[in-house]
């Protein structure tokens, strides 16, 4: 039977606005990219749930974007078409590309909108400044590491070492890998991950000496990189003759060489604070950490922090503004703070989280979870070790490992790679901030 | 040749209607937007669109980095394509014998096709690479023979190009053993008679007639190195040690997706699909010509 077009019609579109409307108790949906797999991807996606069962308004929906760069250009072609996520777990190289985007709700202003404070709001000063412009925090601190050292206690043993000792200097190091090496306890003895980081950004920042001009670029827009002065060239002049000696093997970059120290393969390694977890998890042997090396001469700066902050996208409604705020306090809480540390390796990053850290005792219980706590609270604050604020840092960042490389493959001298780094990097900070003049 | 005649005017049109708009959507489209952002410097997120002219072109021509990453692509193009084509070549002179088994063999010959570039890759590291790989942990059990891939540019290069020829081999060998079986045994036999032994029939007789397939590959296999090895870099070296495998491809991504520079992506983008359009002329103008059939 034909029912006339005129009561179709009208029965058509009610039964597809029944369909389209949700109910009345449906969650608002606040989406939340990252780029973290595995350990640190489960508890990213476990502190959503966590929120979502604490309240009935919001749902945060954690999805995994790729690598950090990879999860930055998804947001960068997300926003381009519209379509951008409510907010983003970006990695510190990101920073300036975030601050001078124009596509972001600064924190400090969202919370004041929305009348909302955070419970664990004292970071510690690091990582306050690092992602603060003007006094004024842009991006909220959440996944803050920093590079320390670890070392294989079985291989010290072997060696004649004493495990209860990680080696602080670089002559140390040098004196220990003689002696690793001598006594066959392993053929690899220093490595580290992340090379430029480690290598270069750290070390100058530890040391009190510029990476960038305009304090690194906190100032204003950096144009010239500062990494070939006398001290770089020392530091890399040092791991051109370990490599030499056969005390050092370049394990790659990102954290390639990250496995040759869990498997037991090297016995020093340098790398990020957060590779903690996977340590605690793959190590079958007995390891300890110690403070980033020292080279002797030098002034006492601090070490900088790397990890991702939680930026908040614009575009999105005031009723989603007010969930965003609320999903902040909550990760600014001390309970929630006390536990990412412990499960990730990740810095507490409030006094407040550290204090009820410290009254459990689960620092004089986990010494080795206090160590990148310890050196980057014992640490001078100065213009060059509040961290690195530059635009294509990634492209710095290249640019710089493909000079270690080169140098390491003895087709250039320190002093060579670090002036041909300096002149293409600083091309690459010039072109940053050609865009925004 | 037979001209297929339609009564209806439009109907071929319909026909080839649906291929046209995937082309141009999925094709001409992004390569006019490439050829748009060629000519800006943008900012990141797109808030800062500066008109460069053809900043992007002279500056690229003008870097070390970026002839070094042109060179790397001939290097990396010739050696996968001459290797391929040889190693190709003789294992399908061998699946063309009458032999026992000789199914086994062809199918074996074809599986690593079904490969992805990455994956690929990802098989070639786990012999090579120093700290978990297969072939140093032998080298350093037979000699004191010490070689770390990620320092030396030639043995990461080396490493890549081999991953890709491997990858392509079935591949080519298809085309070379239906080109092999395509020729006519009276002239084989015809040289056989004349006292011309196997290596010589091969040379004087097969080769020259295989000569159109040869060439179709050739082209084939330079396309494949320039443009689709992508997955391959990316997963093994990404573009070290050095600047030593970063590949034309590879710097474009890199540029545009890591570092953020879209107006020198796209250019770069623009100068590949240069390349491009050269091979496919190329293709066209000379396999009719220049080839003996």
């Amino acid at each position: 039977m034909a029912y006339p077009t005129r009561v179709l019609g009208p029965v058509l579109v009610a039964a597809l606005l029944l369909v389209g409307s949700r109910p009345a108790a449906a969650k608002t949906e606040l989406s939340w990219w990252h780029g973290n797999t595995g350990a640190i991807g489960d508890r990213i996606a476990e502190i959503a749930k966590k929120f979502n069962d604490s309240q009935a308004d919001y749902e945060v929906k954690p999805t995994y974007k790729g690598s950090y760069p990879e999860t930055l250009a998804a947001l960068i072609a997300a926003y381009r078409s519209k379509t951008q996520p409510h907010m983003a777990l970006i990695f510190e190289v990101g920073t300036q590309t975030m601050l001078a985007s124009g596509a972001v709700v600064p924190v400090f202003q969202l919370m004041k909108e929305q009348g909302v404070s955070i419970e664990g709001a004292d970071f510690i000063a690091p990582v306050k400044s690092y992602y603060s412009k003007d006094g004024q925090l842009y991006s909220m601190p959440f996944a803050s590491s920093t590079a320390i050292l670890y070392y294989n206690k079985d291989m010290f043993r072997k060696a004649g070492l004493d495990p209860n000792k990680a080696p602080a200097t670089f002559d140390e190091i040098e004196a220990a890998s003689k002696k690793i090496i001598a006594a066959n306890a392993s053929k690899c003895a220093f490595s580290h991950a992340w090379p430029s980081w480690t290598m270069v950004e750290q070390m100058h920042a530890w040391h009190d000496q510029p990476f960038a001009d305009q304090d690194n670029g906190f100032k204003g827009f950096a144009t010239q990189l500062r990494v070939n002065g006398e001290f770089g060239v020392k530091l890399w002049d040092t791991l051109a003759r370990w490599q030499k000696a056969g005390l050092y093997t370049y394990g790659g970059r990102t954290n390639k060489a990250e496995p040759m120290f869990t498997g037991g393969q090297c016995a020093i390694q340098v790398t990020s604070s957060a590779f903690m977890g996977a340590v605690m998890r793959d190590a079958k042997f007995e390891w300890g950490t110690g403070r980033l090396p020292r080279l002797g001469g030098y002034g006492q700066g601090n070490s900088i922090i790397g990890g991702t902050t939680l930026w908040v996208m614009k575009g999105h409604k005031p009723f989603e503004h007010r969930g965003m705020a609320q999903f902040l306090k909550f990760l600014g809480d001390d309970d929630l703070q006390a536990w990412w540390h412990q499960v990730t390796g990740y810095l507490p990053i409030s006094q407040s989280a550290v204090k009820r850290l410290e009254a459990e005792g689960w620092f004089k219980k986990h010494p080795n979870h206090f160590t990148a706590f310890d050196q980057i609270s014992s640490g001078k604050t100065t213009a060059n070790s509040q961290g690195i604020r530059i635009g294509n840092y990634q492209g710095v960042r290249d640019t710089l490992e493909a000079e270690l490389e080169e140098m390491l493959a003895g087709k250039k001298t320190a002093k060579q790679g670090l002036d041909d780094a300096v002149k293409k990097g600083s091309e690459l900070l010039k072109e940053f901030a050609s865009l925004y003049k | 040749m037979k001209r297929t005649v339609f009564r209806n005017r439009w109907l071929p049109y319909l026909l080839v209607l649906p291929q046209v708009v995937v082309t141009l959507v999925f094709f001409f489209w992004p390569a006019f937007g490439s050829l748009r952002l060629a000519l800006y410097r943008t900012s990141p997120f797109g808030d800062r669109l500066i008109f460069a002219g053809l900043d992007n072109y002279t500056r690229l021509l003008g870097s070390g980095e970026y002839l070094q990453s042109a060179v790397n692509s001939f290097v990396f193009a010739f050696g996968v394509t001459f290797g391929g084509l040889t190693a190709s070549l003789g294992l399908a002179v061998l699946a063309n014998q009458k032999i026992r088994g000789l199914a086994i063999y062809r199918t074996a010959l074809l599986w690593p096709y079904g490969i992805a570039p990455a994956v690929a890759g990802i098989i070639w590291l786990f012999i090579f690479h120093p700290a978990y790989g297969v072939l140093p942990y032998v080298l350093a059990a037979v000699g004191s023979f010490q070689f770390n891939w990620l320092l030396e540019g030639w043995v990461a290069m080396l490493m890549l190009i081999t991953a890709a020829v491997w990858k392509q081999l079935g591949y080519n060998i298809a085309f070379f053993l239906a080109g092999l079986q395509s020729i006519p045994t009276s002239v084989l036999e015809a040289a056989q008679v004349d006292g011309a032994d196997p290596v010589r029939r091969f040379w004087r007789v097969v080769f020259p007639l295989l000569s159109p397939i040869t060439f179709f590959l050739f082209v084939l296999n330079m396309v494949f190195s320039f443009f689709e090895t992508f997955g391959l870099v990316h997963a093994v070296t990404q573009g070290g040690p050095g600047h030593a495998t970063e590949i034309l491809v590879y710097k474009a991504y890199n540029d545009g997706f890591v570092n953020q520079q879209l107006g020198t992506s796209a250019a770069q983008s623009v100068i590949l699909m240069v390349v491009v359009i050269g091979l496919t002329m190329l293709q066209f103008r000379y396999a009719e010509k220049r080839v003996t059939y």
